[in-house]
């Protein structure tokens, strides 16, 4: 199978979370009732003129800069011609020869190396409505989608499996949405990716020829298009087969990649610039401005939670992936301070992604609408330092805080969850063990080791979980000397 | 009577709007079925907004500046509530939702909208014979066309069944129907004036002015019509000054250029002679006249329409039948595919003239041929700029004819695309650069016909064009004279 190499270029769609749409005042907003989010100007109507969204333009900026790009100074939006229903002028307005950002790359860790990525190119676009197809009404079509603005990023084919694709998709949205210029969320269409795939024997010079595949609705699905297409092309090349140039749509369902198109039948866009519209002029004062707001992004945040709260590698890019979560972490760890208690950092690191991320993935729900708050975490980890509780009653205690949202010191309370560490009560627990197994105490005593935790998890049981485990551990060792 | 003189009497209530408005549609009943300039009236919403000026007036308000005065919009600018055909099957039954930036400035200078005068088709054409709802008429020769596109608001003013008239200019289609019919009409720097709601022809060429009967309702109209739009991003943020303090009758040290190129062949006798003769006259107030050259004037008329075509070529793909206006009625048989439905709206809906304008644009635009003709065009444009940027520098004002001839005869030249498209040599340099320019009267050939004086200035200068064409109208009555079809008025008051 390692006779081929797979080359992969991505094109990703970003739906920019703007108030408004790219050229008219009309809410961006997704989901609302049809046809209601329209105006003259994203209805096509005669005569209406666009004027370009700054947002959308500071929006696409901060994404330029996040991922290295070059920002040009002078860009400009052009006309993408060709007839379709949910398009309502006939021609999309797309930045095509002069994009807004250029050259830049966005870094991955792969199998413990780093690998760039990277990145082509960074236009704006508006985007088209949507179509509706009604067995009793014919088809329908919905503009509000019509004029919504979108980022397409575009990278260099330099992508070589679909594990750094999707490596590579997953940092692209933590950083989009990290600079809070979209959702990214595949299933509401906000996120689209197209790739090219090529494949060649390996030692052969340049690249294959490449085929566009469209219509994946999610990571997994990218993924699998991709490994699906890649060993098509392989298979057909092993049969001897040539490749031709298409654009092939990604069927989910039946896990395949079917032709619409040869590059024969490709459109002529026609493009050409849009009167209608002046060049986009980035002055240097404006991009000093933009990088001002922009945010610690998730690489950065990533080595600083390795050096500052002593993570590994491996928890800090899971804590830092989404911004959110982790500002949730340092809202435990606290965000000042030096000389940190790396336990301390250690332990809130295993909460949060254990039994926390557990909970709120089983639920479906973001980190923000968490019932268990930062503060909570760190005061449940404090009674266990403290020896209050026990690391085992502490998940009872976690799950009743996720449930009800009420502080741990409350629940041990109400609960009656405090460890028992009084030497005596334990040592009552520990004789009245030995009473009732004299049989298992006779096997340890006889050299067979394993009998002991029967005999501790017997008196644990015996506390209800709440004596202190290494004290019963200590005495009961003690006692059977 | 003009405007300037109209709003005075109508604010010191010497007559009504109402009486102004009713007695132009009585001209419009009377002449109208000669000279075919409307698309569509609107009496009765006219007389409304007639009478609300009028109770504005008698209530102490400020009627506007263009308080009560008839206004012609031509039938490519969106008026609210009402069609907007372009002169098109395609677009027969578009009621425009919106207001154009120039007609919401109208209301709010107090015009009375008197309806949609007619045009060549989506503007395509130099005689209004394009119209699918028939040519319009020269009112100097009925046997004559007046010009185009704005053939229809052109005629009117000149026929008296309007008082002033809007009209859009992307080759000449202001300034060639203003010359045909004996009228002033003003073609404002590319910028000047919003093209919000003007429904797009060639949106880089493209621009909404006045056609007047004189020079002062030219300043007048522009004063209302001019300045920054937030809603189009090429209109140029620079404060309009007051265009009626140009009307002043000195022309003391102005520099007039005279172009060589536009004095060859092709240009007709009685035209020549009588914009010498203007020349002349001008040069006579005290202004200078030399000689200047524009060498790259010949490729103007290549380049405009290869530029205007691929434009509208994307400007007119969104009539498809799909949201608004004409669908081919074939479109209940489920036979027919989206392509089918697409091709025959556009086949049955828009005329020759605009298809193969289509045809010439989409060609220019295509992959492989875009560096041979659009790009190069475009630099052909860049270089027809440099020429009037380095005439400039020596001259302040370039005087043309406005035509190479004057009006011919209704069919004449239609089946000749080639020797139509010729009649716009002399204005649609102004277009590619973006210049203003102004034709006013200048005399009749030995027909009879009105003979145009062009006059060019610098970018957003139009109160000199305006200062050097009002000094020439103090000194000649070309503009006083009326057609055949004004004589024997009934109504003498207006």
């Amino acid at each position: 199978m390692e006779k081929y190499k797979v080359t992969i270029g991505l094109e990703v769609h970003v739906q920019l979370k703007t108030a408004s749409k790219i050229f008219c005042g009309c809410s961006a907003e997704f989901g609302a009732e049809p046809n209601t989010h329209t105006c003259p100007v994203c209805t096509g109507m005669p005569g209406t003129l666009p004027v370009l969204n700054r947002k959308v333009v500071e929006y696409a900026m901060k994404a330029a800069i996040a991922t290295n790009c070059t920002i040009a100074p002078y860009s400009i939006f052009a006309r993408k011609n060709y007839f379709y229903p949910d398009l309502p002028k006939n021609y999309q307005i797309s930045q095509y020869e002069k994009p807004l950002a250029e050259n830049g790359y966005i870094e991955l860790n792969i199998n413990g190396g780093r690998k760039k990525v990277d990145i082509l190119r960074i236009h704006l676009e508006e985007d088209a409505g949507k179509l509706v197809h009604d067995m009793s009404e014919g088809s329908l079509v919905d503009f509000n989608r019509t004029g919504t603005p979108l980022m397409e990023i575009v990278t260099t084919p330099c992508i070589g499996s679909s594990a750094e694709a999707q490596e590579y998709l997953k940092i692209l949205k933590s950083i989009l949405q990290y600079i809070e210029v979209s959702d990214c969320d595949m299933e509401k269409g906000s996120l689209r990716c197209d790739a090219n795939i090529s494949v060649k024997p390996y030692g052969e010079e340049g690249l294959g020829v490449k085929t566009e595949v469209k219509n994946m609705n999610s990571f997994r699905g990218i993924q699998r298009a991709i490994d699906y297409e890649a060993k098509r092309q392989m298979e057909a090349l092993d049969g001897g087969e040539v490749i031709h140039q298409d654009t092939r749509l990604w069927d989910e369902k039946a896990g395949k990649t079917f032709s619409m198109r040869s590059k024969e039948e490709a459109h002529d866009y026609r493009y050409f610039p849009d009167p209608d519209l002046v060049p986009v002029v980035v002055s240097e004062r404006w991009k000093g401005e933009i990088l001002k707001t922009l945010p610690e992004l998730p690489g950065a945040r990533c080595g600083r939670f390795i050096k500052e709260y002593g993570l590994s590698e491996y928890d800090s890019s899971i804590l830092t992936a989404e911004k959110a979560l982790a500002d949730f972490y340092e809202d435990c760890a606290g965000r000042k301070g030096t000389d940190r208690d790396k336990k301390l950092c250690k332990a809130i690191a295993n909460w949060v992604m254990g039994d926390l991320m557990k909970h709120l993935n089983e639920q479906n729900i973001t980190i923000k609408e968490s019932p268990v708050s930062p503060g909570m975490i760190v005061a449940m980890i404090a009674l266990i330092d403290k020896g209050t509780i026990s690391g085992k009653i502490a998940k009872t205690v976690f799950n009743d805080m996720y449930r009800t949202g009420r502080p741990p010191e409350d629940i041990i309370k109400e609960k009656n969850l405090v460890q028992v560490s009084d030497e005596g009560a334990i040592m009552k627990i520990i004789e009245e063990v030995i009473k009732e197994n004299p049989d298992t105490v006779e096997k340890y005593k006889g050299g067979k080791e394993k009998a002991l935790g029967f005999l501790i998890g017997q008196a644990m049981k015996k506390s209800r979980g709440k004596a202190n485990p290494a004290m019963v551990n200590s005495i009961m060792r003690e006692k059977l000397k | 009577m003009t405007a300037h003189e109209l709003v005075k009497k109508i604010k010191n209530r010497e007559l009504s709007s109402e009486e102004v408005t009713v007695s132009i549609f009585k001209r419009i009943e009377e002449v109208e079925g000669k000279v075919k300039a409307f698309v569509s009236r609107a009496k009765d919403l006219a007389v409304k907004q007639a009478r609300e000026i009028d109770s504005r007036i008698a209530g102490g308000g400020d009627p506007g500046i263009l308080g009560g005065v008839p206004v012609l919009i031509k039938d490519n600018i969106n008026v609210t509530g009402t069609r907007t055909t372009c002169s098109s099957k395609i677009l027969h039954n578009f009621v425009s939702p919106y207001d154009a930036t120039v007609t919401k400035k109208l209301r709010d200078a107090g015009a009375v909208f008197i309806g949609k005068s007619n045009l060549d088709e989506f503007a395509m054409g130099s005689s209004t014979e394009t119209s699918h709802y028939g040519a319009t008429r020269n009112p100097w020769n009925l046997d004559c066309i007046p010009g185009g596109s704005s053939g229809g608001s052109a005629a009117a003013v000149a026929a008296g069944q309007t008082v002033l008239a809007i009209g859009s200019d992307t080759g000449g289609s202001i300034r060639q129907p203003a010359s045909f019919c004996g009228v002033v009409g003003l073609k404002p720097t590319y910028g000047r004036v919003s093209r919000y709601g003007l429904v797009a022809f060639a949106s880089s060429l493209d621009q909404i002015g006045p056609i007047t009967r004189d020079t002062a309702d030219a300043a007048l109209l522009m004063n209302a019509i001019a300045g920054y739009d937030k809603n189009d991003s090429t209109s140029v943020d620079l404060p309009a000054p007051d265009y009626t303090r140009s009307l002043v009758k000195d022309v003391k040290d102005i520099r007039i250029g005279i172009p060589k190129e536009y004095f060859g062949e092709g240009l007709n006798k009685d035209v020549e002679k009588a914009v010498r003769d203007a020349v002349k006259l001008i040069e006579g107030q005290g202004a200078k006249v030399r000689e200047v050259s524009l060498p790259h004037t010949e490729y103007a008329v290549a380049a405009y329409y290869i530029i205007a075509p691929s434009e509208a070529s994307s400007n007119l793909a969104r009539y498809d039948g799909v949201k608004y206006g004409y669908r081919t009625e074939g479109d209940e048989n489920p036979g027919l595919s989206l392509i089918d439905v697409y091709e025959r709206t556009r086949g049955e809906g828009f005329g020759q003239e605009v298809k193969r304008r289509i045809m010439l644009g989409a060609y220019s635009l295509s992959s492989g041929y875009y560096d041979a003709y659009y790009l190069k065009a475009q630099k052909v444009r860049t270089l027809i700029k440099k020429d009037f940027d380095e005439a400039f520098g020596e001259v302040d004002i370039i005087i043309t004819p406005t035509t190479p001839t004057t009006a011919f005869r209704v069919g004449e030249k239609i089946d000749d695309p080639l020797q139509m498209y010729l009649l716009d040599i002399y204005t649609i340099s102004a277009n590619l650069a973006g210049l203003p320019g102004i034709s006013i009267p200048c005399g009749f050939d030995g027909k009879g016909m009105p003979v145009g004086l062009q006059l060019l200035a610098k970018p957003f200068d139009e109160e000199t064009l305006l200062r050097v064409a009002y000094s020439y109208e103090q000194s000649t009555d070309w503009h006083l004279r009326e057609p055949e079809l004004r004589q024997g008025r009934v109504n003498g008051k207006v």
